[in-house]
């Protein structure tokens, strides 16, 4: 009962990870049809900038005030959007109208660029850091043995949060209505007079800001971050992205629920099945998927016209 | 009209030899002429260079004729090069009693470094007709998702292999097929009898040239043609009667089978390390960075890129952070640019070497004209906005 418990708690929590990550790459997908490769290292900049501001703001030691993590938080959201909007703005406009292959390879080319400016000495160096505890670990309650720190349950909470604001966002405001027009047709929307470069702006600065909170959070969770381009970050980019697919790319739902699914196999096949296998699963269960349903769990087959 | 003159066989052998002998003649050259006089340091560049060239020309063929994005080109290096090693260093010491190198140039060792690296590239074939399968299905982004996976997931069984590497005694003790699992784990694959060095490169060249020249004569092919219609358009190539199923995934096998080729040189390159983290996804787009550089479907193109992403950063030594916010540039400004690569899907003498010129010494006079217009550009911009804005109030 305990190890359940355990792997419970470990599952809700890196879920929430990959939730934050996958609704960067399915929101872009739904609206350009493209995947977004460097969206994994706009995350991976959250974090960054986390341990940079803390530092910068002498909130280093345990005792730092109350207000401290959410300033850094609503702080690193806000530089990862500026992020996000340079991308879209400077990477991808140009490629709008150019076959999808092309868009991809430039977001792998943007995808190296940021991991290997992120590792140059004058932004935030090769040694890996440690984040400063904004939050106390000491365990809030106790679940069958199992102690649950606050940090967990405020890492829960608040992709809980921000996954429900976006679901309101999306379908509930005129923005939404508008990032769904554009995501249906873009050139319809235009006619529309809906503004498709800002939506377009917007939508990947809510995706940035996202992965930084999810960055952020990890920062905290676990503590250690690595250089920029670590294989850690890649891998944990890939799954939240393999999550994205599963549940179906283009779905805010669908990334929630492909977040939840790709965690549990994850930890419960590391706990019950083998400890050293958990990739081999993610990975196979995005091949089975895009084998037999590509659209993913709660996707829409698109039917291709001639 | 007269039909051409059939050759007999004997033409025929001859015309369709001649290129490999010459290939042989090269590499034989590499061997004995280039590598002592350039010396040991640019010899192994070389080297690395070489296998840079197969696996990018290897890759040019599912990426730049078919138009299928392979992200997993690394798996199949994987593959072959430790089915390449296994062979090479199980089968020294069952076969020759010993795990050094064994008999000199042509030797029985070479002999079996040569066959391991075919072996290793058929393995890779095979796993390329697994991957090339979901290809029949997913197009684009999808797939480049899948081929990643599969990448990724030859890597974690390679990982899980037994760590323990066998002493002479043991695997002289041991059966044949109890010799499978031990890979070396994430340790890596390592002890085995290096027969490339800096100055034995030449089955890097021999194959250097076999991947260029099936590569060349594939793309004037009809398959090769097949392969570029799929890319262009894959429902106007079906309803001219192309099967592009089978295109496809034989594109993937050949291009998986030199993958696995270059894998097992790579595997026995003094220096080198064979080990699960090196052969990941970094290593699949260092790979497509050669070929989208130097042009989706050149051969020349990737020929030129495999050398200029191996010596540039040799030569620039002290630059070696920024080697890599280079590429990624480079790969952006390219795709913004220039689409198609560097090359496109010419050839290095199928160039306008002309009009190449021409616009390099037009280019200075275009780049200033195209500054000394911004204002007005920038001014005709705002002004055009501010219209729209006018016409939106009223």
């Amino acid at each position: 009962m305990t190890k359940f418990v355990q792997l419970l708690l470990q599952t809700l929590t890196l879920g929430s990870l990959y939730a934050l990550i996958a609704l960067g790459y399915t929101l872009v997908y739904g609206i350009l049809r493209f995947i977004n490769f460097a969206h994994s290292d706009v995350f991976t900049f959250g974090a960054w900038i986390a341990f940079t501001l803390a530092t910068a703001l002498g909130w280093a030691a345990t005792d730092s005030p109350v207000f401290a993590m959410p300033v850094i938080m609503v702080l690193a959201m806000a530089i990862s959007a500026a992020l996000g909007f340079g991308i879209e703005r400077l990477a991808y406009r140009p490629l709008r109208r150019a076959p999808r292959l092309n868009v991809l390879i430039t977001a792998i080319g943007v995808s190296l660029f940021l991991q290997n400016v992120g590792q140059l000495p004058a932004t935030f160096g090769k040694d890996p850091k440690v984040m400063p505890p904004l939050i106390s670990a000491e365990p809030l309650f106790t679940v069958a043995s199992v102690r649950i720190p606050l940090v967990d349950v405020a890492l829960v909470a608040l992709a809980v949060i921000l996954v429900v604001a976006l679901q309101w966002l999306v379908y509930r405001t005129k923005l939404g209505q508008a990032m769904r027009a554009v995501s249906w047709n873009e050139q319809y929307a235009a006619l529309m007079g809906i503004p498709v470069d800002w939506v377009v702006s917007l939508t990947f600065m809510i995706g940035a800001a996202l992965a930084a909170a999810g960055g952020v959070l990890y920062g905290l969770k676990y503590h250690q971050i690595n250089q920029t381009a670590d294989a850690l970050w890649v891998l944990l980019g890939l799954k939240a992205f393999v999550a994205a697919v599963v549940g179906g790319i283009g779905n805010v739902r669908g990334a929630v629920l492909g977040a939840g699914l790709i965690a549990s196999i994850e930890v419960f096949g590391a706990g019950y099945v083998s400890s050293k296998l958990p990739d081999l699963f993610v990975f196979g269960v995005l091949i089975v998927m895009l084998l037999f349903r590509p659209a993913g769990l709660l996707g829409n087959a698109a039917v291709e016209k001639v | 009209m007269r039909p051409p003159p059939t050759p007999g066989w004997l033409g025929a052998l001859v015309r369709s030899t001649w290129p490999l002998l010459i290939g042989l003649a090269f590499a034989f050259v590499m061997q004995n002429v280039v590598a002592l006089s350039i010396g040991d340091y640019y010899s192994k560049v070389g080297n690395a260079i070489g296998i840079a060239i197969i696996l990018g020309v290897s890759l040019g063929i599912v990426n730049g004729y078919a138009g299928q994005f392979s992200l997993g080109h690394a798996g199949f290096m994987a593959v072959g090069g430790y089915t390449a090693a296994a062979i090479v260093y199980y089968g020294s010491i069952k076969l020759f009693g010993t795990k050094a190198i064994y008999g000199g140039a042509l030797g029985p060792g070479e002999l079996l470094l040569c066959a391991a690296c075919i072996v290793g590239g058929v393995l890779a074939a095979l796993t390329g007709w697994l991957v090339g399968l979901p290809s029949l299905r997913l197009r684009g982004d999808y797939l480049a998702i899948v081929t990643l996976g599969f990448g990724e997931i030859i890597r974690v069984l390679i990982k899980q292999s037994d760590d323990v590497i066998l002493s002479q005694p043991q695997v002289e003790a041991a059966d044949w097929w109890t010799l499978v699992d031990n890979l070396g784990g994430g340790f890596g694959f390592i002890g085995g009898p290096r027969y490339i060095d800096a100055r034995n490169p030449f089955w890097v060249w021999v194959f250097v040239v076999i991947v260029c020249l099936v590569a060349y004569r594939l793309k004037y092919s009809n398959r090769g043609r097949q392969l570029l219609a799929v890319r262009e358009n894959e429902i106007a190539a079906e309803a001219m009667g192309i099967r592009t199923t089978k295109a496809k995934v034989s594109a993937f096998m050949t291009s998986a089978f030199f993958a696995g080729i270059g894998g097992g040189l790579y595997a026995h390159e003094l220096g080198n390390s064979l080990r699960p983290n090196e052969l990941g996804f970094q290593k699949s787009i260092d790979i497509v960075i050669i070929v989208v550089l130097g042009g989706m479907g050149s051969i020349s193109g990737a020929v030129i890129a495999a050398i200029g992403v191996t010596l540039l950063p040799e030569l620039f030594r002290e630059f070696k952070d920024y080697r890599m916010i280079a590429y990624a540039l480079a790969l952006v400004i390219v795709m913004v640019l220039r689409p198609q690569g560097l090359m496109g899907l010419k050839e290095l003498w199928e160039v306008d070497w002309r009009d190449v010129g021409r616009r390099i010494v037009t280019a200075p006079g275009r780049l200033v004209r195209w500054v000394a217009s911004a204002p007005t550009r920038a001014r005709a911009a705002l002004k055009a906005a501010a219209d729209r804005r006018q016409e939106d109030r009223s």
